[in-house]
């Protein structure tokens, strides 16, 4: 390098510092903040032993839960689970994979109004009236669907509402290379 | 009505509005000390710009019992610790660990300040002109003392 050379990569180095920063940051640009990986992703359903919602003298664990599955962490007093509620009845009547319920931190008397009012899509539904299996699996807030799959492992954590898109684009891709990687490895 | 009756119904007034706060109690005062340090620590994955111990979130509350819970089983801060960030992430301590995606938060600033206080001591060690300027900058310099004479001369 001659000294010339040189003279002008110091010259132009903060340039492509600049540009170096204004690459790596603007990667974070329309992130959400509030959306926090999952570290649940390629763990089994944490064991668990809790009451059915319905009846409390039934007792559900995960070997109650069968992927390919939804898990969705619901509850009366969260305005969100009212929107997707009706997404969740449609998705159940075409009978695909079921959807199990995880009613959190609720009361149980609220908690069955909420599914006798409006009707009940979930093929079980476990009572986490303490939220421990919620913080189990790093729960935050409702609502929150895990993606299970056909070997009961979590391939994927949803924050927020689900509706058709979020099922097409990103639940039923997930569950097809998941279930072609599972074929290819056996 | 009287000043001190007004007052009085005021004060009456306001007690059901107190906010609910939770006490935990301790007998040691070790575990104590280590409570109210893990909870400052500790973020809540809710309102993330609050530790544990400024938010009464319901899942703060409810992490600040396992907290609690755990501390009296006899667990160590770190097996606390380990047991929040398997569940919610690195995201949940303050502290947060050096790794290959955060080693440039961490040591880039100083990088940084190396490279630059190179720079300086460069700049500064450059061997310096002759303080009278080269022959080019004289002869310059001499030419336009000419001048000036010159114009003086005329005026």
């Amino acid at each position: 390098m001659t000294p010339a050379q040189r003279k002008q990569l110091i010259f132009l180095s903060p340039l492509i510092l600049f540009l170096a920063m204004v690459v790596i940051l603007s990667s974070g640009l329309g992130k959400d903040p509030t959306e926090l990986d999952s570290k649940m992703i390629g763990k089994p359903v944490p064991e668990f032993a809790l009451e059915s919602l319905q009846d409390a003298s039934l007792k559900l664990t995960e070997a109650d839960i069968q992927g390919p599955a939804m898990l969705n962490v619901f509850a009366s007093w969260c305005p969100s689970c009212y929107v997707e509620h009706p997404y969740f009845m449609d998705f159940q009547s075409r009978d695909i994979i079921p959807i199990y319920g995880l009613n959190y931190r609720d009361e149980r008397d609220d908690g069955l109004k909420f599914v006798n009012k409006l009707g009940n899509p979930y093929q079980a539904i476990i009572f986490d009236y303490n939220g421990r299996l919620g913080i189990e699996l790093g729960v935050y807030g409702a609502p929150e669907t895990f993606l299970i799959d056909e070997n009961n492992r979590i391939i994927y954590r949803h924050v927020g509402v689900v509706n058709e898109k979020v099922w097409t684009e990103i639940f039923q891709p997930l569950l097809m290379a998941d279930s072609t990687a599972n074929g290819a490895g056996q | 009505m009287s000043r001190l009756k007004l007052l009085l119904l005021v004060i009456c007034l306001s007690a059901p509005l107190s906010a609910e706060i939770i006490f935990y109690q301790f007998d040691d005062p070790a575990i104590e000390q280590r409570f109210n340090q893990l909870i400052t620590d500790l973020r809540c994955p809710k309102c993330q710009n609050n530790n544990l111990a400024d938010s009464n979130a319901p899942l703060s509350v409810d992490l600040k019992q396992i907290i609690y819970d755990k501390l009296h089983a006899q667990a160590t801060d770190e097996e606390i610790i380990t047991f929040l960030k398997e569940r919610y992430g690195d995201f949940i301590y303050y502290k947060p660990p050096v790794n290959a995606s955060t080693w440039f938060i961490w040591f880039g600033p100083f990088l940084v300040l190396i490279f630059a206080l190179v720079l300086m001591t460069r700049f500064f060690n450059r061997k310096q002109p002759d303080p009278v300027g080269s022959s080019s900058e004289r002869d310059y310099l001499a030419t336009v003392d000419q001048w000036q004479k010159e114009s003086q001369e005329n005026d």
